[in-house]
């Protein structure tokens, strides 16, 4: 065998050089096929859905985008411990702690809190482990169906404090 | 002298305790413990985390021993039969030791800086107590502040009395001490005076548990997500041999060595420990530390070299035909001149 025979994909086929017939020849019957099946298709149910203006029925297992939860005091619950970033497959968590001063128990839980918070929602698979991670009790992923907002840029992916804890 | 411990037999001088001679043998015969230190002189016997099994007290006295004994400070007799990981009533017996442990212990691990390379978490994991069945009030203590160094947090002390021991045999002059009895001990300096020995800071490698941690690193990291390296520098001080926790190019603590025990190799200074952490330079940097398999600390490490993949696309399409070299690009086969100007068009823009 020549080179000039070999495939380098492996899916090289050779076409049929055959002689149509009359009634092959004036592709009657090929189009009354292939119309046939389109016309079927008019009484079969949709399978599309109009979003967003209609919505499809989601998984009970579904998981959308993560919120910071807070106790119900209204203090936040994050410690800041790591746990979710660890457990993190994708690496999409990243955070800073910071110890809490006199007059902020209002605000934070425990005597460590998160001062940044971040989860990359490119890198995120949602798998739902950070949940599963969280000792305390402050990282969900909601039910929510609103999608990640569309961007130009990768900095508007990233979403802090301001995007993910509860108001 | 002859000791069989779990049926290992091992041959120990005269004045061994049975806890040395199970680290002679090792593995899973070896009881976890908390309050001794092989490195600090009349240490141990507090927590009760060694408790063994002695079969048979000796060659000239075969009775058992009729209660569980202390392994660090029970010594070594001729013919003397132990079972440590394979007696039952041992086990137990550590078991509620680390219950006991656990009851005034505030379990913050999330907030404490510890977590990850706490004795007190390898000893609840290994005897498996993840429940806890106290229900009443802990005990708390007011925090004080302990000088510049060293964050004192009593809450999470387990009274092991290894910093205390550790001040006496190291350092000229102790300033703290367990204050107080029973339910209302502690570890203070009673009169708010600032720990400030040039070796004080080694009592944050000896703590078995967060009590006292590095204040300089406080809240900075956890210390999984640091990567560990041994390095050295001339000390005139100590031996200047300390492990450093990097985090890109940033040092962000600075810790003694310690052997598969936990316990320091050798001590360290307070200037090596505190005094370093801006300049990497000032370290002579030797290679990645290694940690126990089942250490958190490995999690995204990787100290083994790893195989660089080499692709070779060029070579394999080589021996192609010629249109679909041309078609690749490849760097033996230049781009034509239709290629190149849309190339610039492209970079133009």
């Amino acid at each position: 065998m020549s080179i000039k025979n070999i495939s380098l994909s492996g899916k090289k086929v050779e076409a049929s050089r055959k002689k149509m017939s009359f009634l092959e020849s004036i592709y009657f019957i090929a189009i009354l096929k292939g119309m046939m099946i389109t016309i079927r298709h008019f009484f079969k149910k949709k399978i599309t859905v109009q979003y967003p203006e209609q919505k499809r029925e989601f998984s009970p297992v579904y998981r959308g985008q993560h919120v910071l939860m807070r106790d119900q005091e209204g203090r936040e619950r994050c410690t800041a411990c790591g746990l979710c970033a660890l457990a993190c497959p994708a690496e999409a968590i990243t955070m800073t702690a910071a110890e809490r001063k006199k007059g902020e128990e209002h605000l934070y839980r425990e005597e460590k809190y998160a001062a940044v918070y971040e989860i990359n929602m490119l890198r995120c698979i949602f798998c739902g482990l950070c949940e599963d991670a969280c000792p305390k009790e402050a990282i969900f992923l909601t039910k929510s169906q609103e999608m990640v907002k569309v961007g130009m840029d990768r900095e508007s992916f990233i979403y802090g404090k301001d995007k993910l804890v509860v108001n | 002298m002859k000791i069989n411990i779990d049926g290992h037999i091992i041959e120990v001088d005269p004045g061994t305790t049975i806890l040395q001679a199970a680290r002679m043998i090792g593995g899973p015969s070896v009881p976890p413990t908390m309050c001794y230190y092989s490195k600090l002189d009349d240490c141990g016997g507090k927590c009760r985390c060694c408790l063994v099994e002695v079969t048979k007290g000796s060659e000239k006295d075969p009775r058992p021993m009729p209660k569980l004994q202390p392994s660090c400070v029970t010594a070594v007799q001729d013919g003397m039969e132990v079972k440590s990981a394979t007696s039952e009533r041992a086990l137990k017996a550590r078991r509620s030791v680390s219950e006991f442990l656990l009851i005034n212990h505030p379990l913050d691990c999330p907030v404490c800086d510890q977590a990850g390379e706490c004795d007190l978490q390898n000893l609840a994991y290994g005897n498996e107590n993840y429940k806890s069945r106290f229900k009443e009030q802990k005990r708390t203590f007011e925090p004080e502040d302990i000088g510049p160094y060293i964050q004192l947090h009593m809450n999470r002390c387990i009274l092991c009395y290894r910093c205390v021991k550790l001040a006496d045999q190291l350092t000229q002059e102790r300033v703290h001490g367990v204050i107080c009895r029973g339910d209302h001990a502690q570890i203070s300096t009673y009169v708010s005076r600032a720990i400030d020995n040039d070796f004080s800071g080694n009592v944050i490698d000896v703590c078995p548990v967060g009590a006292l941690t590095d204040k300089t690193f406080r809240f900075k990291s956890r210390v999984w997500f640091n990567k560990p390296f041994n390095a050295h520098r001339d000390c005139p001080k100590c031996s200047g041999k300390v492990v450093l926790w990097m985090f890109g190019d940033t040092i962000q603590r600075v810790t003694a060595r310690k052997d598969e025990y936990h316990e320091v190799e050798d001590f360290i200074c307070n200037e090596c420990r505190f005094e370093h952490k801006e300049n990497v330079e000032d370290w002579v940097i030797e290679g990645p530390r290694k940690f126990e398999k089942f250490s958190v600390i490995n999690a995204n490490n990787y100290t083994r070299p790893l195989k660089k993949v080499k692709i070779e696309v060029d070579d394999l399409t080589l021996e192609g035909r010629k249109q679909d070299e041309k078609k690749i690009s490849m760097k033996s086969s230049p781009y034509d001149e239709d290629e190149l100007n849309a190339i610039n068009e492209v970079k133009g823009e």
